[in-house]
């Protein structure tokens, strides 16, 4: 079989003394070429009828020429499909350490309750009356939400965190116009969520960044001190991206109330608190909630996201359609047209339809099978087990806020204290072959070469001592200077990527090899 | 001519009333390979502290700001195809935009070289 390896890194080293094999495949691990090369244009698992003669509707848009898509039969495919699949890593292989991103077991209940007929085969336009169990499972999780965060209000529609802090803002844009108060900045501290300044921006505001302090949390007097009649709001992110809480929470809020702002939370750790902390307590006027993360959803490519947005009594009245509603022992849609009198100042409309429903299923199935003791105890193990892991390692491991007090649901280190020339990414590289999805790397950026550790509660101790195990070897290496770091991943299905080539000269579309030769 | 620097990291070339910005040798080498450049346009009227420019790496991606205030009269469009450039030659060739200045007072506050160079030294 010819290989088309236009761009693409070389395949992993054999293991010395072993032989070379015809195939290329070693034993279980099978290489797999893109379905480019495998497949041809004349090819198709199905056997159509030859399609008749039409008139086009399409005005002169009709495609002219073939799109040039290949074909494989159903074995084929099947075949395709699940060798790549195994060349991925996923929670229910091993632990998943991402920072900021919570990456905890996806409890089997969940999927059982949201397969359940009467949940997976509804339509969003179906009847309301023919929907009330659903529209029940809407309701009671935003009332667990609410009194989760000890908010009044929320919007269930937003489709994931970013979507939830676009709500948020948009519904301090509104409040604001509403009070004829057309203020332009918002302030977001260096260590807030990367995403945090970016919603800003897309919702048209100015955003002005508050510094850390060393201990790695708000600068409270810089904040104070910007605050003033342009500011619209600060986006903060509790507990923060290194890994800690702001104590100062509440002075925050109230500075920011005081100096006529509101105050969006981004609650995307939350479980490192819930249960513990109610946001509504610290002044808070919106946060979302990832139900992919704190609330056991699947995600990062294992399913798609969820942030509903609890809102303050001061932006309730703003939040986005539709609301469900129980009136006596029936579910309502409240929508544009059934809005009227209420939600009069909503400012319209995230989604087309309610939101990620197979999410909420899940979601609730979690919170209504751990309770309200259960909830509490995800948060107290999640910070637990990553104060586990910050002490087990930073004898080894530079922890830049390791003085700051205990961190809360991750980790932070740097690579400070490794050879010259050893960095994060070799570290990250190395713990590849060694069978773990790295960390969170070069995130938060005011620590240099940061390390976002998050093992979440769902890790067994034996499970962490693994982990703590491969990561001392690995930095050891990185001390050391072991060069053949730099060549890691070793074992993987492919070698390291050049990521600056893939930036600079990305190659978006599959070509013909004769083609990809002539190009180079 | 003389050259300033920002502790932000730029670098700009004053000769009378016209500038020339970039980013500093030091810069480059925390952001790593660049990948990505946006310069100015000509026209553009840049105030100081303002952001001017965008530059990424595969680390991350940061906001040139202007060391002072002014119009834009050239950026350089050789960063679009090359972005390596600045990290190749980050204080000569890589240079990001041309200006004009408005104020000649805004420079006072810069470094100079010796002064930029205890500064990085003190991070």
């Amino acid at each position: 079989m010819s290989m088309n390896n236009q761009g693409r890194p070389t395949q992993p080293d054999m293991a010395e003394g072993t032989v070379k094999t015809f195939t290329g495949n070693r034993a279980l691990m099978l290489e797999e070429p893109l379905i480019f090369e495998i497949g041809a244009a004349e090819e198709t698992g199905v056997d159509f009828e030859d399609v008749p003669e039409t008139e086009s509707r399409l005005g002169g848009l009709e495609r002219n020429q073939p799109i040039g898509l290949v074909g494989l039969s159903e074995p084929e495919t099947v075949r395709h499909y699940t060798r790549l699949s195994r060349m991925n890593y996923a929670i229910d292989l091993g632990l998943f350490p991402l920072g900021s991103c919570t990456m905890k077991h996806n409890p089997r209940l969940n999927e059982r309750v949201a397969r359940m007929k009467g949940f997976a085969d509804i339509h969003p336009l179906q009847p309301v009356d023919s929907v009330q169990g659903a529209l029940e499972v809407i309701h009671d999780l935003g009332e667990w939400l609410c009194k989760l965060t000890g908010m009044p209000a929320v919007a269930m529609s937003p489709k994931a965190g970013a979507h939830g802090e676009l709500c948020g803002i948009l519904a301090i844009r509104s409040a604001l116009e509403a009070r004829g108060d057309a203020r332009e900045v918002i302030l977001v501290p260096e260590s807030a969520h990367g995403t945090n300044p970016a919603t800003a921006a897309f919702a048209g505001y100015r955003v002005e960044d508050i510094p850390a302090t060393p201990e790695g949390r708000v600068d409270l007097a810089a904040l104070e001190e910007r605050l003033g009649s342009d500011v619209a709001g600060v986006m903060i992110t509790n507990p923060n991206t290194c890994g800690l809480f702001e104590p100062d929470m509440k002075r925050i809020s109230d500075a920011v109330h005081a100096a006529g702002g509101l105050v969006y939370c981004d609650g995307a750790n939350f479980n490192a608190i819930v249960g513990r902390v109610r946001p509504g307590d610290l002044g808070i006027d919106a946060m979302h909630i990832n139900l992919h993360k704190t609330f056991s959803t699947p995600h990062g490519g294992g399913g798609p996201g969820s942030g509903p947005v609890v809102f303050s009594e001061a932006l309730a009245p703003y939040a986005p359609l539709p609301f469900v509603e129980k009136q006596g022992d029936h579910y309502v849609l409240i929508e544009e047209e059934t809005a009227e009198d209420h939600h009069a100042s909503s400012f319209g409309r995230m989604v087309a339809f309610h939101g990620q429903m197979g999410m909420f299923t899940r979601a609730l199935a979690y919170m209504m099978s751990h309770g309200a003791d259960g909830l509490k105890q995800v948060a107290e193990d999640a910070v637990l087990n990553a104060n586990y892991l910050l002490r087990s390692l930073e004898d080894v491991l530079d922890a830049p806020f390791g003085a700051s007090g205990p961190c809360m649901h991750e980790a932070l280190f740097s690579d400070k204290g490794f050879a010259e020339g050893f960095t994060t990414l070799d570290l990250a590289k190395a713990l590849i072959d060694e069978g773990y999805h790295p960390m969170t790397m070069y995130f938060p950026l005011v620590v240099h070469g940061a390390m976002l550790v998050e093992p979440t509660e769902t890790e067994s101790k034996d499970a962490l001592d693994q982990f703590i195990g491969a990561l001392r070897s690995v930095v050891e290496r990185a001390k050391a200077g072991d060069e053949t770091m730099h060549g890691a991943p070793v074992h993987a299905p492919r070698r390291r990527l050049d990521e600056t080539a893939a930036a600079r000269k990305p190659i978006l579309v599959w070509q013909e090899p004769e083609q990809a030769e002539a190009a180079e | 001519m003389a050259r300033y620097f920002t502790e932000e990291h730029e670098w700009i070339d004053v000769d009378g009333d016209h500038a020339t910005i970039g980013i500093t040798d030091y810069a480059q080498e925390q952001l790593g390979d660049i990948v990505f450049v946006e310069v100015p346009e000509s026209g553009a009227m840049l105030e100081k502290g303002g952001e001017a420019a965008v530059v990424e790496s595969v680390k991350a991606a940061s906001d040139v700001y202007a060391p002072v205030s002014g119009e834009v009269t050239e950026g350089n469009d050789a960063l679009v195809d090359e972005p390596a450039l600045v990290n190749s030659s980050p204080e000569e060739e890589g240079w990001f935009f041309r200006m004009t200045l408005s104020d000649a007072d805004e420079l006072e506050g810069l470094m100079d070289a010796k002064a930029y160079k205890a500064f990085v030294d003190s991070l």
